[in-house]
């Protein structure tokens, strides 16, 4: 395919501020404020920022949690606001997301079986056993064994549990998958495991990542592009070893020199940013 | 005085379950030292009992917790041999603790400046006019814009950063020998957590304080420290010089968490990860806890736990391939 599997374009969130008895409006937070990104197919676009930069909102948008403002999103070129019905539903199935944290995002009453076969279940009808064919692939894709079906979530940790919150994800054979902190909640020695895992799955599946992070070193190590929000804007966007490297705009690069070293000999001049 | 400021020597403390049978290692076996002025960084992933180990320097251990053996010798007399009331008269005057999350750790009821001004009457009497005075000193030191009409807000009008920095307010206000931070920075956004650690060097540096850091996040370590020591199911598994350790990590363990962070620069390589997940604290496996997971394990690694092996003056590792006969 030639154009890009997910296209923003100049796209607006402002949420009312009201007040009062009447619930006057008397300002707008302008939490995304005209940002424009596409992603490939295959293809990974990093958002870091700071908390309240909007990644969250945007993120939410490609969710069709939140309908933006204004601007247009696209998918493989179909505008998303003109989605109904039975392709909105399609939409939905084709852009899939995995959360920060696998303790809050799995249910803790369902067998993990359960869980990762059950958006197959809602929006697909197939006979018990292609579901069952579908979950054992499922559960070696994110290398997990064939036991962990009959499991409850608190029989695994953290990281199990993140690989089942992903075999969710992957189980309508999505095109998009939201990465929102998918490592940030994970022990240290288990972060790379994830990492790894993820770029497997994409290098095997050509499934797109929209990976949102604070952790400058993660983002720069998984996208191809990355994205600098600040106060609901991108402030920069360009290819991840470009804006790793040499950053142009004042904030990624004061962003970038903020970010702990990897070893005490590399030293950093440190832009320190007031307030 | 000649000795070290802090010296923990062979140090365990225990979770007992109620009827008590059984027995979870949170600390075994520690040994460690701390000269003033210096920054030591004690890294381990959750469960490797880096929090039990500051909870029992402070002694402000839960109702489970037992200190089984070992001594902590600050200023040269034994912390665990101490009364509660001297006990009392340490904690918060002479070693300080900064915790993770500063929206838990100040109350929301009082005002900034009672806060702050809380240790400094409480531990030297003085009245609350001038603690608050000194109260909008501390503020000051620790950059808090307009310390005048701060002190007097409670923490919901303060921003995540500046309500850390009133956490680091408060752990100075005594100019304790010590301070402890654990994750202070974790709820903290990048460009934040450089200024605290920043300002947390600068304190350091006028106080001539010593500094433990217990944090997951080598970069923090890198940065901060001069001795690092890394926890693993509740054992020191390696300690020693910060350049040193990330030169020439000796244990296993050390070098595979040094190779697994993704650093900025050699993007899209893969990223060598460690097997496995980091063991139950209550039930870790025999010999060497890190045995399971270990590319270089050996058949006496899964049944004898190896000693402390010093690697050079400085450095010690707890693996069987410092073994001075393996060499």
């Amino acid at each position: 395919m030639a154009g890009p599997v997910l296209e923003a374009k100049n796209i607006v969130k402002h949420f009312p501020v009201k007040r009062g008895l009447l619930s006057r409006e008397v300002a707008v937070v302008r939490a995304v404020d005209d940002i424009s990104f596409s992603i490939d197919p295959g293809k990974t676009l990093g958002v870091v920022g700071e908390s309240g930069c909007g990644k969250t909102t945007t993120a939410k948008m490609v969710l069709m949690l939140e309908r933006p403002t204004g601007g247009i999103m696209r998918f493989e070129g179909q505008d998303l606001q003109a989605l109904d019905g039975g392709s909105l539903r399609a939409y939905r199935r084709s852009v899939q997301a995995v959360f920060q944290d696998p303790y809050a995002s799995l249910n803790p009453r369902m067998r993990v079986g359960s869980i990762i076969v059950e958006p197959l279940v809602t929006n697909e009808s197939l006979a018990s056993a292609e579901v069952r064919k579908r979950l054992l692939r499922l559960l070696d894709l994110v290398g997990l064994p064939e036991r962990a079906a009959d499991l409850f979530p608190h029989e695994f940790s953290g990281g199990q549990r993140q690989r089942i919150a992903i075999a969710r994800a992957l189980s309508l054979s999505p095109k998009v998958i939201v990465l929102d902190e998918p490592v940030s909640a994970l022990d240290v020695s288990i972060r790379a495991q994830i990492l790894n895992l993820l770029r497997d799955l994409q290098a095997q599946l050509g499934v797109s990542y929209l990976f949102i992070a604070h952790d400058l070193a993660a983002v720069a190590h998984m996208s191809h592009t990355i994205a600098v929000m600040y106060l609901g804007k991108i402030v920069e966007i360009g290819p991840a070893e470009i804006v790793a490297k040499s950053p142009k705009h004042p904030y990624t690069q004061a962003l970038f020199s903020a970010a702990l070293p990897s070893h005490p000999d590399e030293r950093r001049d440190e832009i320190i940013l007031a307030g | 005085m000649t000795g070290p400021l802090l010296d923990i020597r062979r140090l365990s403390t225990h979770y007992v379950s109620a009827r008590g049978t059984r027995v979870t290692r949170a600390v075994d076996d520690v040994t460690l030292s701390l000269d003033q002025g210096q920054t030591l960084g004690i890294v381990g992933e959750s469960g490797s009992g880096k929090t039990t180990l500051a909870l029992t320097l402070l002694r402000m251990l839960p109702p489970a917790a037992r200190i089984v053996s070992g001594e902590m010798l600050f200023e040269g007399s034994d912390l665990i041999k101490k009364p509660e009331n001297e006990m009392r008269r340490i904690r918060g005057k002479r070693i300080a603790m900064i915790l993770q999350d500063p929206m838990m750790s100040l109350n929301p009821l009082f005002t900034v400046g009672d806060q702050v001004a809380e240790p400094i009457r409480v531990h030297e009497g003085t009245p609350r006019r001038s603690a608050w005075k000194r109260a909008t000193e501390l503020l000051k030191a620790v950059r808090i814009a307009a310390p005048e009409t701060r002190v007097g807000e409670y923490p919901h009008q303060l921003s995540g950063g500046m309500r850390q920095r009133i956490v680091g307010a408060i752990a100075i206000s005594c100019e304790p020998r010590i301070l402890i931070a654990d994750e202070p920075t974790t709820s903290l956004d990048v460009t934040i957590q450089a200024q605290y650690l920043n300002l947390l060097r600068d304190l350091q540096r006028s106080h001539n304080l010593a500094l433990i850091f217990i944090t997951h996040n080598l970069g923090i370590v890198a940065k901060m420290c001069d001795q690092v020591a890394v926890m693993y199911a509740g054992r020191l598994v390696e300690a020693g010089p910060v350049k040193q350790i990330y030169n020439a990590p000796a244990h296993p363990y050390t070098r595979a968490l040094l190779e697994s962070i993704p650093r900025l620069g050699d993007s899209r390589q893969r990223l060598t990860a460690i097997d496995g997940q980091p063991p139950d604290p209550s039930a870790p496996p025999p010999g060497c806890a890190f045995h399971p997971r270990c590319p270089k394990v050996m058949d006496r690694c899964r049944s004898e736990a190896p000693p402390e092996f010093r690697v050079t003056d400085t450095q010690t590792s707890r693996c069987w391939l410092s073994a001075p006969v393996a060499r």
